[in-house]
């Protein structure tokens, strides 16, 4: 539209102080959230680090949403703590979560099938250049800003002012992620990312959460499939109906321990203890026993009593 | 908005740097193709169509349709429907009307105030909408239907009388009748100003649609309410001001008319509302929201201008005029579709 230059850029980037690879930007205590009688979820403890990736793993019904609605401001933890830069902090709103730079890509993407892919991107927090009547979009900076951060990322597109619904799934993701980082996240919460997406899509997105990280970005990845947790996570929350099963460093567990705890391995364990107490020394109490060793490690099986 | 709706224009294929198709992927494409198609049968069916004469007939019949078109286009991609547009060129016309004649309000005064209660009645329609969660389709119709009956009943008591008189003797008449009534003539043919205002406001809404945050948002919140509000749209906002737009061009064809015929009657505008829907539809725009262009409810006026005077011209039977005009509408609609799905079924 214009050649001009000196534009007035009210929205211009945001550039959050990152903190080192390896510092804790967020940690969670104990924490936990009920609806009235319900105990949604209790006693779980993690930590989020600039330039690691916690992944939160779980079932349907595992507690995974509660979890990233209290980490995104939605929810108010009813129990527990969450610390920010080491400090106590209660987020009344998404917004304010969004405003210490705690960004949630949610699955739908909260992104606008028919628009072209650099009016997604600035939407909501768009660049403008002129004054007064003639203040108007700067639809030029927008689009090379669109199509360098996309590159950054390892997308390229051929044309940013393609409908933001011809690019695939796994495109979409990393243009919603994109546009998070851009905007200033420190901590990018992704909800089940690569739920919706065949193995070559989910594989690209993994790469974009790789790449993230190596921004110097706390991710919290959560996913139900540990074969795509275990390759880029560095850290593994587990959650089984509300509680926590464990929080381990990538160091602690193997991704065979990984998927037969997700795949319900101590749910197997504690089957077995059962069997052993009513039917003492039976064939079935047996084997269950045996398959379940084989599959549980030590380490994270439940304690007795 | 629909399934098949994403599909059509989601499943195109990725519009390289060609110019051509990216031409034939613009919603106003088809609607500009209609016009070319009616201007060229008219102008061979009857000498006097494509005249200076016969063009400032059609033109001035378009211009009010159109800037109606527009603005309704621009609340259409927003995702709404206004019934009350229609009754709302008379109801402003009334305004002045009555406050006028019967009150000897200062006529400058008289036309400022109707638009702030134009202004003020679309602004409740946007209200009523965000507020109650209910379709526009039908807060609007009751607006329409509300407005309708007080146009009739409140004329009626005031006035006595189910129209307008006596305009042309009000004071300063003549200082603010140009503004929305004047003609000039060329070649043998009257041109009227509104048909440089329809040219403004479809200039201003395309300017608005692609090149401000207003604009920005009004395609969000019409193609994707939700994802609009996640990041951070302002949504009651952007409605409500779609829904005062449409109100305030209602004011501006209820002054366009009321300045050039000096008279209104109570039932000014009834029935014109899906006329304004269909041009917009013609022009490109999606019933369910998203995707449209200004450019092309200003064709689909012109069309819509084009078809209703010719009919004359060509010395039809009118009575089949409607008929004609349904069906060439059709045409119109199924040409723009044809032309829509071309630039995206061809590979």
């Amino acid at each position: 539209m214009s050649t001009e230059t000196t534009t007035d850029r009210t929205d211009a980037r945001p550039v959050p102080p990152r903190a080192a690879i390896g510092t804790t930007i967020v940690e969670v205590r104990d924490i936990g959230k009920s609806y009235g009688a319900v105990n949604a979820l209790s006693g779980v403890s993690t930590t989020v680090a600039a330039g690691q990736v916690t992944c939160v793993l779980g079932d349907n019904g595992a507690g995974k949403s509660t979890f990233i609605k209290m980490l995104a401001g939605a929810h108010t933890p009813s129990e527990g703590e969450l610390l920010l830069d080491g400090e106590p902090v209660t987020f009344a709103s998404p917004r304010a979560a969004l405003s210490a730079g705690i960004a949630t890509v949610y699955q739908d993407l909260a992104v606008v099938p028919l628009m072209p892919v650099w009016r997604n991107f600035f939407l909501g927090s768009e660049m403008t250049t002129g004054a007064g009547p003639f203040r108007r979009l700067d639809v030029k900076a927008m689009k090379q800003i669109t199509f360098e951060e996309l590159a950054r990322m390892g997308i390229d597109l051929r044309d940013v002012d393609q409908p933001i619904g011809t690019l695939s799934g796994g495109e979409r993701q990393c243009v919603a992620i994109a546009r998070a980082v851009y905007f200033g996240a420190r901590v990018l919460i992704l909800d089940e990312p690569t739920a919706a997406l065949g193995v070559k899509q989910s594989g690209v997105v993994l790469k974009y959460i790789a790449r993230s990280r190596d921004e110097g970005l706390g991710v919290v990845f959560i996913t139900h499939n540990p074969h795509h947790a275990y390759p880029v996570g560095d850290r593994f929350l587990l959650l089984n109906r509300g509680t926590s099963l464990g929080n381990f460093e990538k160091s602690e567990i193997t991704l065979p321990e990984l998927t037969a705890l997700m795949a319900g391995g101590a749910e197997l364990d504690s089957l077995a203890h059962e069997l052993e107490r009513e039917m003492p020394g039976s064939p079935v109490a047996r084997e269950m026993a045996a398959e379940a060793s084989e599959t549980v490690p030590e380490a994270v099986r439940p304690r007795e009593g | 908005m629909t399934t098949t709706d994403i599909v059509t224009i989601a499943t195109r294929p990725r519009l390289e740097r060609r110019p051509l198709r990216k031409i034939l992927a613009r919603p106003e494409t088809g609607a500009f193709v209609a016009a070319l198609a009616v201007l060229l049968f008219f102008s061979l069916y009857t000498p006097q169509f494509l005249s200076f004469a016969g063009a400032g007939v059609w033109l001035e019949s378009a211009s009010t349709f159109g800037i109606m078109a527009v603005a309704v286009a621009v609340l259409m991609i927003g995702g709404e429907f206004d019934l009350s547009a229609g009754v709302m060129t008379g109801f402003s016309a009334l305004i002045v009307g009555i406050l006028t004649t019967h009150y000897g309000l200062n006529i400058w005064v008289a036309v400022v105030v109707s638009l702030v209660v134009c202004l003020g009645v679309g602004a409740v329609n946007g209200v009523l909408v965000m507020k109650t969660g209910l379709p526009s389709f039908i807060v609007t119709l009751g607006t329409f239907f509300a407005l309708a009956g007080i146009d009739l009943a409140v004329t009626k008591i005031i006035t006595g009388q189910v129209a307008i008189q006596g305009m042309t003797k009000v004071p300063s008449y003549d200082s603010i009748q140009p503004l929305f009534g004047a003609s000039v003539q060329i070649g043998g043919g009257t041109f009227y100003v509104s048909v440089l205002w329809w040219f403004v406001v479809a200039a201003v809404a395309t300017w608005i649609l692609l090149r401000t945050r207003a604009g920005n948002w009004i395609f969000a919140v019409g193609g994707a309410l939700n994802s609009s509000r996640q990041v951070g749209v302002p949504v009651f906002k952007t409605k409500v001001g779609l829904f005062m737009g449409t109100a305030g061009a209602a004011w501006l064809v209820g002054m366009i008319s009321l300045f050039r015929t000096s008279t209104v009657q109570a039932n000014t505008g009834v029935g014109q509302e899906f006329i304004y829907i269909i041009c917009a539809v013609v022009g490109g725009c999606l019933m369910t929201g998203g995707y449209g262009s200004a450019i092309g409810a200003a064709l689909g006026a012109l069309i819509y201008g084009m078809v209703f005077q010719g009919i004359t011209f060509a010395q039809w039977d009118t009575n089949w005029l409607r008929t004609v005009l349904g069906a060439m509408l059709l045409a119109a609609v199924l040409l723009n579709n044809f032309v829509r799905t071309r630039a995206g079924g061809a590979r």
